[in-house]
């Protein structure tokens, strides 16, 4: 009986105590930067530091969160995919399309744009994997290939939806919590046990880490890649039909830049370029890090060209610091 | 003739764990090739990087034509005069030839433009004053591995160089080139200019040195004339170490055959190989850099396809195409470059010694922590790995213990062979005892063990059998009372074995 409750206490203690110190510990630079983001915008701003506003951030930033998620992966492998926005728009459209050219029932319109995110991801990680062509480029390829493809597919033209349900998917509410928000904590609590605690997140990490040593240890690296590609691929198929679906309609130029984006808050996050080093818990804070400076540039009124500039110059600035940590950890 | 152009006295460095130089005193003339000898280890590459400015010294003095200089860094090394030509060739191959010689120094007009026809003409010049049937305007890589190190040598004489540097510059030549190669040496020892020579073959020392200088465990043992030496006597003086201690092997019984090797071939690179393992053998493959000990590991290992042969495993006929392939069969390698192929080093000692056993983890989908982490600690019990927790990261370890990292990695996976190539490799002495004792564990457990290895000492001490490799052959089998340092060397450095 005692030793039960002496494993209860340790897992008590491991979960409320030890791995949040050890997180904040990892992450303190940009989290003493986020809370003095707050801290000035909650002192410059009446209406950030209030409850309607703090579940708009967190809804604005679910889109940029699961593809950052799946953009962790592919970093941490040491590979790039720059088609994530291309797939958001032709997952997106293509499932408005769908239901409101085709006449699909909504499940499997839903099913049938999850499956297309899917099959460009898969097709990303073989081709990289199998040729050896620099994700990079073919990626890129990619990215230009679907985007024209949704300009294919729709014309040009916004697919228009009004299918109540399908609306739902993107504009419903659990509680005061909007479901894209609550879609997006299911896929980090998923990500986040592949990557810890399965034999393919060790092998994520050793692929980046050192892709010899993964190859002398008989890990395929060919099958680690493609999966990677394919959750990326998925998650961004899922981020592009729930923002289809709250905008009842397919833009076909939605995505746009959303590659830069999801790269920058992993980046925040600590993830190292060349694979191998960063967490999930990082590159939340990374998201949350640039959806709260979109949000309180916003309430500060604030021009959206200046926003950019700003945007960028924080992003440098945050990388460079962590630049200089691992500098003098180094030495 | 005769003058003296370089002198290096007393000159020291540490690395952690190892001593690399221990008042090393070397001194060079003008318009002589000097050989530098020793085994892999003796100090002799740490001694150049140390005069082309890569390291600097510890203690010591460096003096250039008498005076006192001080290289920090490679450009200094340059602008006194020292060029230092490379194993792997340092040009850009998709330049031309002239474009690299005159790499950095271009050679430009007065509005600041490079001037390429007068910089083609100067490069056809310095190439034709060698006699070198090489164009100015030729793509590098499109010339054979010979030529391009004429261009590097071409190179070092455009900034009128004093003493060229050449590190094994025969490895990848055939005999032909070789020979271009001598000539060359010939007309920079008629320009007055200085050479040191660091090679392997023998052979070739007499024929191209006036002198050599023999290093051995960081230490200068002598410098000779060539004409007043002989093979034997340096073969002597490069190996004359004693053995230590180092070695406790317990020898017994082995047991029944784990592995066969038969007629593997890679082309170029493995040439007929045959040979077997017994359960309980540690069996030592003895050669000189680049003579196939490497990649007959890799080949056993599935990591390079081999063009022909077969492989048996207790027995029964293993086809082997993947590290995966290798590992089914019991069969694991200690890689010899422990941070490039070993080890994930921005990863903890825990993630890296389970990484190819995570099945036995496995609870359905998830891993089972606390049983990887009991693992893990049985592990750096049994080897004594020092590490504060099993959660350091493998960076943070010496080379020792790293090496020990990699070997239970392997461990955990209950192998029947164990393939270790040059475990020793850049561990310091205390290390290296635990290291055997674990190897002679092991051996004592049954488990056949190759073992790669450039010491020789380590070989003698550590096999019940030795192989001996040359040219991706092998040369000589010897058994534990025929082993012998200069046996060995006999054979890696090209000789035959008598049938007895």
């Amino acid at each position: 009986m005692q030793v039960k409750i002496g494993t209860d206490n340790w897992l008590i203690k491991r979960l409320l105590i030890a791995t949040p110190v050890k997180y904040i510990k990892r992450n303190a630079g940009i989290l003493i930067g986020l809370s003095a983001m707050c801290i000035i915008l909650t002192l410059m701003s009446p209406v950030f530091f209030t409850a309607n506003n703090i579940l708009n951030v967190l809804r604005q930033v679910s889109s940029n969160a699961n593809i950052a998620l799946g953009m962790t992966l592919v970093i941490l492998t040491g590979g790039i995919d720059l088609s994530v926005g291309a797939v958001v728009a032709i997952a997106g459209t293509m499932a408005a399309g769908f239901i409101a050219l085709s006449g699909l029932p909504v499940w499997m319109a839903l099913c049938l744009g999850l499956l297309i995110g899917i099959a460009i991801g898969c097709f990303n990680g073989t081709v990289i994997a199998k040729t050896g062509m620099p994700p990079f480029i073919v990626t890129m390829a990619m990215l230009t290939m679907a985007r024209g493809l949704v300009y294919v597919y729709t014309g040009g033209l916004p697919i228009r939806t009004l299918d109540p349900i399908f609306n739902k998917v993107g504009s419903g509410y659990l509680g005061p919590i909007p479901f894209p928000v609550i879609y997006t904590i299911i896929l980090y609590i998923a990500v986040m046990i592949l990557l810890y605690r399965t034999k393919l997140g060790r092998h994520i990490y050793a692929v980046g880490g050192n892709r010899e040593a993964a190859r002398f240890s008989g890990i395929n690296i060919a099958r680690v890649e493609i999966v990677v590609y394919t959750i990326i691929g998925f998650l961004s198929a899922v981020t592009g039909i729930v923002l289809c679906a709250r905008m009842y309609s397919g833009q076909p130029t939605i995505g746009n830049g959303f590659e830069l984006d999801a790269i920058a808050a992993v980046v925040l996050g600590g993830t190292s370029f060349s694979g191998g080093i960063g967490t999930i818990g990082g590159t939340i804070i990374g998201v949350l890090v640039i959806g709260v400076l979109n949000n309180g540039l916003n309430l500060l009124g604030v021009s959206s060209f200046w926003q950019l500039i700003v945007k960028g110059a924080v992003i440098l600035l945050a990388v460079y610091i962590d630049t200089l940590k691992k500098k003098s950890n180094k030495k | 003739m005769g003058q003296i152009v370089l002198t290096m006295q007393n000159i020291h460095k540490k690395f952690p764990g190892v001593y690399a130089l221990q008042g090393v005193n070397f001194e060079l003339e003008y318009g002589e090739v000097h050989a530098l000898l020793g085994e892999n280890g003796a100090g002799k590459s740490t001694l150049i990087k140390i005069l082309a400015g890569i390291y600097s010294a510890d203690e010591g003095k460096i003096f250039l034509m008498g005076q006192p200089v001080k290289i920090q860094n490679v450009l200094q090394a340059q602008a006194q005069g020292i060029s230092v030509i490379h194993q792997e060739l340092c040009l850009a191959p998709n330049m031309t030839v002239a474009d690299n010689i005159f790499l950095g120094k271009e050679k430009t007009d007065k509005t600041g433009f490079v001037h390429f026809s007068k910089q083609n003409r100067a490069a056809q010049d310095l190439l034709d004053s060698f006699d070198l049937a090489i164009k100015a305007s030729a793509i590098v890589s499109k010339l054979s591995v010979a030529q391009q190190q004429m261009v590097e040598i071409a190179k070092a004489l455009s900034i009128e160089s004093k003493i060229i540097v050449m590190d094994e510059p025969t490895a990848s030549l055939t005999l032909k080139e070789v020979e271009k190669l001598f000539q060359m040496i010939e007309g920079l020892k008629k320009k007055n200019i200085a050479v040191i020579y660091i090679s392997h073959r023998m052979e070739e020392l007499f024929q191209v040195a006036d002198r050599v200088t023999v290093l051995r465990d960081g230490k200068c043992i002598s410098t000779k004339e060539t004409s007043k030496t002989t093979r034997e006597e340096l073969i002597a003086m490069m190996v004359g170490r004693e053995l230590q201690d180092l070695y406790k092997r317990t020898f017994h019984p082995l047991g029944d055959t784990v592995l066969e090797v038969h007629h593997f071939k890679r082309c170029h690179v493995l040439h007929d190989i045959n040979f077997s393992l017994k359960k309980g053998e540690i069996l030592g493959v003895a050669g000189l850099v680049g003579s196939g000990r490497t990649e007959l590991a890799r080949a056993i290992f599935g990591i390079d396809p081999i063009d022909d042969g077969e492989l048996l495993v207790a027995g029964e006929k293993a086809a082997i195409s993947s590290p995966t392939d290798a590992m089914g069969f019991g069969i694991v390698l200690v890689p010899e470059d422990r941070k490039g192929q070993g080890l994930v080093l921005v990863q903890s000692v825990t993630y890296n010694i389970t990484l190819t056993i995570l099945k036995q983890f496995m609870k359905g989908i998830s891993i089972d922590h606390q049983l990887e982490k009991e693992l893990v600690n049985s592990y750096i019990d049994k080897l004594s790995i020092k590490t504060p927790t099993h959660e350091q990261l493998a960076c943070n370890l010496s080379g020792g213990n790293q090496q020990k990292i990699v070997i239970a990695k392997w461990l955990a996976t209950i192998p029947k062979v164990l393939i270790l190539d040059e475990p020793t490799r850049g561990v310091d002495v205390g290390a290296k005892a635990e290291l055997y004792s674990i190897i002679n564990m092991l051996a004592e457990q049954g488990v056949g063990i190759l073992m790669i290895s450039s010491e020789l000492p380590e070989i003698i001490g550590m096999s019940d059998r030795v192989l001996v490799m040359h040219n991706g052959r092998i040369t000589g089998t010897l058994t534990r009372e025929e082993l012998d340092q200069e046996v060995i060397m006999h054979y890696a450095t090209g000789g035959i074995q008598h049938a007895s």
